[in-house]
């Protein structure tokens, strides 16, 4: 095509991305962009940048090579929102990696964006929209900052609409930026502008011809420049029709990168492989695309409909895979988690072979295998790895007794995993999906359950010789049991890498608090997707030393971070904290008695009544899918597989409502209380006759600003002083009997799909009974609001009167209040939940805590508190200093 | 960019940058008083430890260390000026003289080097203007519970880093070196300073720009690999790229090599004396330094080579005798591949 030779284009995150001749199409993300996309948008204007962050995440994990970040949006300041994300994504190495695109119409955004941002970037976009000087003005400003930049065909009369415009207006951009200010021409991209086709109107009609002809004529006539673009804007017209839009963002792009376009904005799920599409399809598509029938557009409408019409069928004709090979038979269903045909098909697999153990370590290996590799590349998602799963070891159980009469011996794993929820947890969700992720990626797992004591542990990693162990605990206490773990196995000497995981689990507390217990790798693991690596750079041996220093140099140096910016809080004393507590004019307050007073006992409910009150967001963050319901469903990324997993649990949900595969159970009481100090008194009636036991409280000792309060939760009710009697109440529901029988089921059917997921779906009952039960209280057992009227999402918004704390959550972290919750609601003997010697609820699916009715109760997290605090409230509790030191030890300020 | 009489030097031999400042500082036992000289014997708050204070209080302690380098055969020293921006002075409450002390440090060195050009005629000497990143960094939180604070920003540095480099080239410094870059937005920040004083004076002080790889990850403090690094700065013609500090000359030797294999600049090294002891000192003899350098020069990945922390006019001298006997890299033999 020409005859110089191309200049790369380099950018830079915290890693290189050169394009050059030989690269590949380059994908740009494009979630980041408020106006593209409605959830980010949201996330941005709620502030809630923690999930905006994830989206990035996502995006990159998903293949993006660079992210647009774009916040253009009337309702948000622009330029703080740029600087705010950028910087924070800048402390996200998975994210940094990758150059970021600043897009936005706006100057001062941009020029926001190019000042926190270390690596080479790129602007997106200017123009001769406002004239030369403007242009050349921008243009020296990006130089000097170092950036790349989209220049848009656009001019002072407006966009470039026709190939002569689009060529004038890119040919006069190129020369004003290499003779006037000498801007390096390999860093030139080109946006010619992509605009629907098939619009009916005439001029539109060479839309897509002239984009290809234009970027054929830069890539030829303007050395060096690229060609970039954003392409869902081409199928416009046809919103509504994926199948066609999909096809026509295929073919566009086949012909656009023949014509030398190198990146772009493309929406992954509305793209469909080009050989891929059907050829009648294409056919019309490419008619109209390369605009070579009078009547294109007429004729693609029209076949459009017909497609609308029959893409209900579709579905059934799936079928068709079933008439290939054995082998793509085989990997199809592995990838796609279809499980009707995979023993008749191994079956066939086991006469074709040798021995049957080639059955597993040809075809379904190499099945799995292509599984692995599409969940790290980001484009299969957890609950369709968990199902490929279920697949792979149905097929092995076919073959087992095959295996065994051969006595052929075993199948090669890459490694030994021994997986543990450590003494006194009981929460297996997460371990067990970390379990299969590894098993699908051929390790060999050794499951030894919940509640696993510390011997056991060592005494199983050193009898099975495991190569890695994997810790996980939902409970606060259970921190301390992981440091214990790791701690004991350097005290043997016993050199197995330690990974930490669930939910309570960090970086900072694995980095402070465990790796430097051993000499051994400790590594934090916060999902499922990132094990599979972690356990692969730990058993290369070639890898592994330089991966376990690179991972305690990093930790080292976070520790060190950490440790320096503790010192920096400041607290108040105890007493001082004590001074300053929420206020409430309890003069004003009077306090409204319950309709009943005393404890109840709900011994079986209709699981159906709960069904309203369910919260499914995080249901979906347990598969890993990450995203709020019920837009997660819609999102572009994971939406799709979202949607599957949302039948399949709707599916079983309705089962376990009809064969009541689990019993909801209820203790709660209401009692007169009064605030004593930092404790709160439960008293037998209202003349405080006697006693029952009492709550005692902690206090936030960070010192705030603002005249902002040190609260406590016994804020919230009415001091004894105050001559008010006032109320509370406590709870504990559970949904969890039953539970463990059926998920066991499933596992020794080999489905552990179906185990995770009746797991997960209790839970979902457990908070749903909570959030019930706290609505009847409000409304029929203490009444202190009539109807409230409030649709599910604002209660799930808690945009209800009072609230529900619950023991080991942030407001209260003290787990011990459990024990008092148990003794005075008797609920071990009422309905059956224990408390394990952590003080984790078993069975796990199970809520309890506290009702505040306070109108101005609300929710907070009590933070770090001072060595006084606990030396107080040791004397209050009526134990050792140091066991309130074990308890407390998560919230205890260094 | 003009062809300037560095450059020909550079291509005909290797040039030798000075050794540490501060450990020659260190020989001399300097007390409270010996830093604020009579100026500054009221300043409010205490100024020992300010080493680049001395330029303006103790000059002729700063001269001898320039000339015990240029003594033992370096071409290029640096000024005294590693933290005069009035971000670095600011721990001293000394922002307002952040340009006096780079004017005067500059000037000294330059006066030094001029005594050398006299005598040694055939081996000109250069002045190159230290600009250190400061003590904070732009794209990255000192919190970690808030990691979208920074403590400086991009405008805040450009600021600074004027006042600085305009009191550099004011004073006379030949070179401007951006050195111990450890977050690259602070040293784009420098840059874009450098470009702005550039154009105001008319100037066109060669630049040289020097990162630091923190720890055997092989990337710089802020995260980025030795390409990603220098992709990030590749907007502005250079006279060479480099690493200094952190490291001892044998473990940057693979990352200088990354650096010599990707860019057509000239390479720079300034290592220190290896890795600190428990004590924080550097015992790296200039024998045992030299054999390391030594690798550098047969590999031919170096134009430019000295050294950082730890190291002593003897290293220098070692280090610049040695350099005699090999040729320099020729940079542009990257373009012929």
């Amino acid at each position: 095509m020409t005859d110089f030779k191309k200049k790369p284009l380099r950018l830079s995150g915290l890693e290189p991305l050169v394009i050059d001749e030989q690269t590949n199409f380059v994908n740009i993300g494009e979630r980041t962009n408020v106006t593209g996309s409605r959830k980010f948008l949201r996330l941005i204007e709620n502030q809630q940048y923690d999930e905006a962050i994830e989206i990035a995440r996502e995006q990159v994990l998903g293949g993006a090579q660079i992210i647009d970040v774009n916040m253009d949006e009337g309702m948000i300041d622009g330029a703080v929102a740029m600087t705010t994300f950028l910087n924070l994504i800048a402390a996200e190495p998975d994210i940094a990696r990758v150059p970021v695109m600043i897009d936005s119409s706006k100057w001062e955004i941009i020029e926001a964006g190019l000042k926190v941002v270390q690596g080479k970037c790129v602007v997106n976009s200017i123009s001769l929209k406002e004239g030369e000087a403007n242009f050349l003005a921008h243009a020296a400003t990006i130089k000097k900052f170092g950036a790349a930049v989209i220049v848009m065909a656009f001019d002072e009369e407006g966009q470039a609409d026709n190939l002569d415009r689009r060529i004038a207006i890119c040919k006069r951009s190129y020369n004003l930026l290499i003779n006037q200010i000498d801007f390096a021409p390999e860093d030139i991209i080109f946006d010619p502008n992509i605009f629907p086709v098939a619009t009916g109107m005439e001029e539109h009609r060479k839309n897509a011809l002239d984009f290809f002809n234009a970027t054929k004529w830069i890539r030829a006539n303007l050395p060096h420049a690229r060609v970039s673009g954003g392409v869902s804007n081409v199928s416009f017209s046809f919103r509504g029709n994926n199948t066609v839009r999909e096809a026509m963002h295929a073919s566009f792009l086949y012909h656009a990168i023949k014509n030398g376009m190198n990146m772009g904005i493309v929406n992954p799920t509305l793209l469909e492989v080009y050989d891929e599409v059907p050829k009648e399809l294409m056919e019309y598509v490419e008619d109209v695309l390369l605009d070579r029938k009078e009547d294109a557009t007429e004729r693609l409408l029209e076949y459009a409909e017909q497609l609308a019409s029959t893409s209900k069928t579709r579905k059934k004709q799936d079928d068709s895979w079933r008439k290939e090979s054995l082998e793509s038979r085989i990997s199809h269903a592995l990838i796609k988690g279809i499980d009707s045909y995979i023993e008749a098909d191994t079956e066939e697999a086991r006469l074709k072979a040798n021995e049957p153990i080639e059955v597993i370590e040809g075809p379904l290996m190499d099945g799995m295998n292509i599984v692995g590799d599409l969940f790290g590349e980001g484009k299969m998602f957890l609950p369709q790895v968990v199902k490929s799963a279920r697949v792979m070891k149905k097929a092995v159980a076919y073959l087992q007794p095959f295996i065994e009469a051969q006595k052929s011996g075993d199948k090669q794993h890459a490694g030994k995993v021994l997986m543990a929820t450590v003494k006194g947890d009981v929460h297996d969700i997460g371990k067990n999906i970390v379990s299969v992720v590894l098993a699908c990626n051929n390790y060999e797992i050794i499951d030894l359950g919940v509640m696993v004591p510390p011997e056991v542990i060592i005494q199983r990693a050193v009898e099975e010789q495991v190569d890695v162990i994997g810790l996980s605990g939902l409970i606060t206490p259970s921190l301390d049991e992981m440091v214990y773990v790791t701690k004991e196995l350097n005290r043997l000497n016993i050199d197995i890498p330690v990974l930490i995981g669930g939910a309570t689990t960090s970086k900072a507390h694995t980095a402070v608090k465990i790796a430097p217990v051993s000499k051994s790798a400790v590594i934090h693991v916060n999902d499922a997707s990132r094990a599979v690596g972690v356990v692969s750079n730990l058993l290369q041996k070639d890898k592994k030393e330089a991966y376990t220093l690179k991972i305690r140099e990093d930790y080292e140096a976070f520790k060190a971070k950490f440790m320096s910016r503790g010192s920096e809080k400041e607290y108040l004393s105890y007493s001082q904290a004590q001074q300053n507590p929420f206020p409430i004019d309890w003069d004003e307050f009077n306090p409204q008695r319950p309709k009943t007073l005393g404890t109840q006992t709900i011994k079986s409910l209709d699981l159906e009544l709960l069904l309203p009150f369910f919260d499914w967001t995080p249901f979906f963050r347990s598969w890993d899918l990450h995203g709020k319901y019920p837009d997660l469903l819609e999102d572009e990324v994971v939406g799709e597989q979202a949607k599957v997993l949302y039948q399949d649990a709707q599916t079983m949900l309705h089962q376990m409502i009809e064969e009541q595969w689990v019993t909801a159970k209820a203790r709660f009481g209401l009692f007169p209380v009064n605030a004593v100090g930092d404790d709160i008194e439960i008293y037998s009636d209202e003349n405080r006759s006697k006693t029952l036991g009492q709550w005692i409280t902690l206090r936030q000792q960070l010192k705030k600003t603002k005249a902002q309060p040190n609260i406590a939760l016994a804020d919230f009710i009415a001091p004894k002083a105050s001559g008010k009697i006032d109320y509370m109440g406590a709870f504990c529901v559970t949904t969890g009997f039953g539970t463990e029988e059926k998920a066991k089921a499933f596992e020794e059917a080999n489905d552990d799909y179906s185990s995770i997921m009746v797991k997960a779906l209790s839970d979902r009952f457990a908070e749903a009974f909570a959030e019930y039960l706290h609505h009847q209280i409000r409304t029929e057992h203490w009444a202190y609001v009539s109807e409230e009227g409030l649709s599910n999402e604002e209660l799930i918004q808690e945009k209800y009167q009072g609230i529900r704390p619950a023991p080991g959550y942030p407001a209260c972290p003290d787990h011990l209040e459990k024990k008092t919750l148990w003794k005075l609601l008797e609920v071990k003997e009422t309905i059956g939940v224990s408390l394990t010697e952590s003080l984790a609820m078993w069975p796990a699916s199970s809520v309890s805590g506290y009702y505040f009715a306070h109108p101005q109760s609300r929710y907070f997290g009590l933070g770090k508190i001072k060595e006084d605090q606990l030396v107080d409230y040791s004397k209050r509790r009526g134990i050792a200093l140091e066991e309130a030191r074990k308890w407390l030890n998560p919230n205890l300020a260094e | 960019m003009p062809k300037l009489e560095i450059h020909s030097a550079l291509e005909k031999r290797i040039l030798v940058l000075d050794g540490a400042m501060g450990t020659m500082i260190q020989q001399h036992p300097l007390e409270e008083a010996d830093f604020r000289s009579t100026r500054f014997k009221d300043h409010p708050c205490p100024l020992k430890g300010n080493n680049d204070l001395l330029s303006l209080t103790q000059p002729e302690i700063i001269k001898s260390i320039h000339r015990a380098y240029f003594d033992s055969g370096a071409d290029i020293v640096e000024t005294n000026t590693f933290s005069s921006t009035s971000i670095g002075m600011a721990d001293y409450q000394m922002e307002s003289l952040a340009y006096e002390l780079n004017f005067e440090s500059a000037k000294i060195a330059k006066e030094v080097a001029e005594e050398y050009r006299d005598k040694t005629p055939d081996q000109p000497r250069y002045v190159a203007g230290s600009i250190g990143p400061t003590n904070r960094t732009a794209s990255m939180s000192p919190d970690v519970n808030d990691p979208g604070f920074r403590a400086v920003t991009f405008d805040e540095l450009v600021t600074a880093y004027k006042e600085q480099v305009e009191g550099l080239i004011d004073g006379g410094a030949d070179l401007l070196l951006v050195e111990t870059i450890f977050d690259t937005l602070n040293a784009k920040a420098a840059l874009f300073a450098i470009e702005e004083i550039r154009a105001k004076k008319s100037a066109s002080t060669p630049i040289m720009i020097s990162g630091t790889i923190t720890d055997a990850s092989g990337r710089t403090l802020s995260g980025q690999t030795v390409d990603a690094f220098r992709i990030s700065l590749s907007h502005i013609p250079v006279l060479s790229i480099g690493f200094n500090c952190a490291l001892g000359a044998d473990q940057l030797l693979p990352y200088v090599k990354r650096l010599s294999k990707q860019s057509d600049h000239f390479i720079s090294a300034h290592p220190n004396a290896g890795l600190p002891n428990a004590f924080g000192e550097y015992d790296q003899t200039p024998e045992q330094m030299r054999d390391l350098i030594e690798d550098y020069l047969k590999q031919d990945v170096v134009n430019i080579i000295g050294g950082c922390c730890g190291t002593t006019p003897e290293h220098i001298r070692l280090i610049a005798e040695l350099a005699k006997k090999y040729s320099p890299r020729n940079p542009k033999a990257l373009l012929n591949d």
